[in-house]
């Protein structure tokens, strides 16, 4: 089982509003991957995006769920901005999880 | 409170309008201007807002405003942040009106409407406003959620044609940096300029003494920024309380600038004897000239950043015990 996300729809062509990000985290993402389901943030039609918004969609699935988001999270129909964007977040959430440095 | 409006207030020369500032007496404002010429950057105009919110539009008064040039700040929309009326006639659909009018945003719904509104305004092609989307949302985003700001966040920016660079400038009269730094950071933000450079080490937020953020803030965004003007040469201010950082120009036979994790490694100068203002200005000059795409610039602070995060995190290694 899958759930597709459509960004665009929710974010618009430049995903920056963090108010989105958090409710998308806390509504779809974080539930869909404690039933064990894949996660697909679907960027079609989105140009950009900010850290900020990255950081608030995605690093707290990571910091729960670890190996299980990090392997069932995908980002499809990513802009070379976006794929920029969720690799430096995978980075640096990667890195504070090995360190513990990082508090909920 | 005072503010004289010069023929060059830019980033470069931004000290020189600092000190004129005059923030004694919060509950008037008089502004001053030269009398034949007025060139000012947005940023000038956003403080002067911020100013005259506080001092409230009524007690707002313009002093010998003679220059033509001062049609720029009613092109600009400074007037209605004023009771006095705009002596100038302007024609608002004249094509060199590439610029992004005074605005103040108050909560992410008019943020978003904002960032989508603002770039037709600016009549660049698509592939040019990443790094201005970028930047915008991101500062405005810092105003909303750590100003402490009731009155929200007041943007401007403006697009020069001969040097292809787009100037912003985003303010706030909230609580300043130091302030919003003090609960987890004390010791890190002593002073104004303490504060505004502990601000851009990768990693720090005001949310968490927790180096690397929350769920919510990474404190990576004015790291960001600073970075993006870096690159891109050109210049990048803060002015909160009584202290500026400004980003300096590199040398432009230096192939590709440095980035710093550190602020204080930067090319840059700083002060902490500015007049006090109560709440934030951040100042950014982008150039559109910039050859590398925007997806290597981010790449590039990837890798700053990243090395950044490991090299704290080496610092906090126990070291074996040798007897």
């Amino acid at each position: 089982m899958s759930m597709i996300i459509k960004m665009k729809d929710l974010a618009g062509d430049f995903a920056e509003n963090k108010d989105v990000a958090k409710d998308l985290r806390v509504t779809k993402i974080m539930p869909a991957l404690a039933d064990g389901k894949e996660v697909v943030l679907d960027f079609s039609g989105v140009s950009g995006t900010t850290q900020s918004f990255i950081h608030a969609l995605i690093s707290e699935p990571i910091r729960q769920f670890r190996d299980v988001a990090l392997e069932k999270m995908h980002h499809k129909n990513c802009s070379d901005v976006v794929k920029e964007v969720i690799k430096t977040v995978y980075e640096y959430m990667q890195e504070s999880l090995d360190s513990g440095n990082y508090e909920k | 409170m005072k503010a004289t409006l010069s023929n060059s207030d830019y980033l470069r020369n931004f000290d020189r309008f600092i000190s004129r500032l005059d923030f004694s007496d919060p509950d008037t404002l008089r502004i001053y201007s030269h009398p034949k010429w007025i060139n000012v950057h947005p940023a000038v105009l956003a403080l002067i807002v911020a100013m005259a919110m506080r001092a409230g539009k009524q007690n707002v008064m313009f002093e010998n405003l003679t220059a033509t040039s001062g049609s720029y700040l009613d092109r600009m929309g400074l007037f209605e942040f004023t009771q006095q009326k705009s002596p100038y006639t302007i024609n608002k659909k004249e094509e060199s009106g590439r610029f992004i009018p005074i605005t103040v945003i108050k909560n992410s719904t008019e943020q978003s409407k904002f960032i989508t509104d603002m770039v037709p305004l600016l009549h660049l092609p698509a592939d040019k406003t990443d790094a201005i989307k970028y930047t915008i949302g991101e500062l405005l985003r810092n105003v909303l959620e750590h100003a402490g700001s009731t009155a929200g966040a007041i943007v401007a920016a403006q697009y020069y044609k001969k040097s292809n660079t787009i100037r912003i400038g985003i303010c706030d009269g909230g609580i300043g940096m130091k302030k919003s730094l003090q609960h987890y950071w004390a010791s890190r933000s002593k002073t104004d300029i303490e504060a505004i450079k502990w601000a851009m080490v990768p990693g720090i937020s005001g949310t968490t003494r927790k180096e690397g953020g929350t769920e919510d803030n990474a404190g990576a965004g004015l790291f960001f920024i600073k970075s993006i003007a870096q690159v891109a040469r050109n210049y990048f201010m803060i002015y909160s309380g009584s202290g500026i950082y400004k980003l300096l120009l590199h040398d432009k036979r230096v192939e590709k600038p440095r980035l710093h994790p550190d602020p204080d490694d930067d090319r840059h100068s700083e002060r902490n004897d500015a007049p006090y203002f109560q709440g934030t200005l951040v100042a950014i000059d982008l150039s559109l000239e910039n050859k590398s795409e925007f997806t290597q610039l981010l790449s590039a602070i990837r890798e700053v950043y990243g090395k950044a995060v490991r090299d704290r995190k080496r610092k906090k290694y126990k070291e074996p015990r040798f007897i």
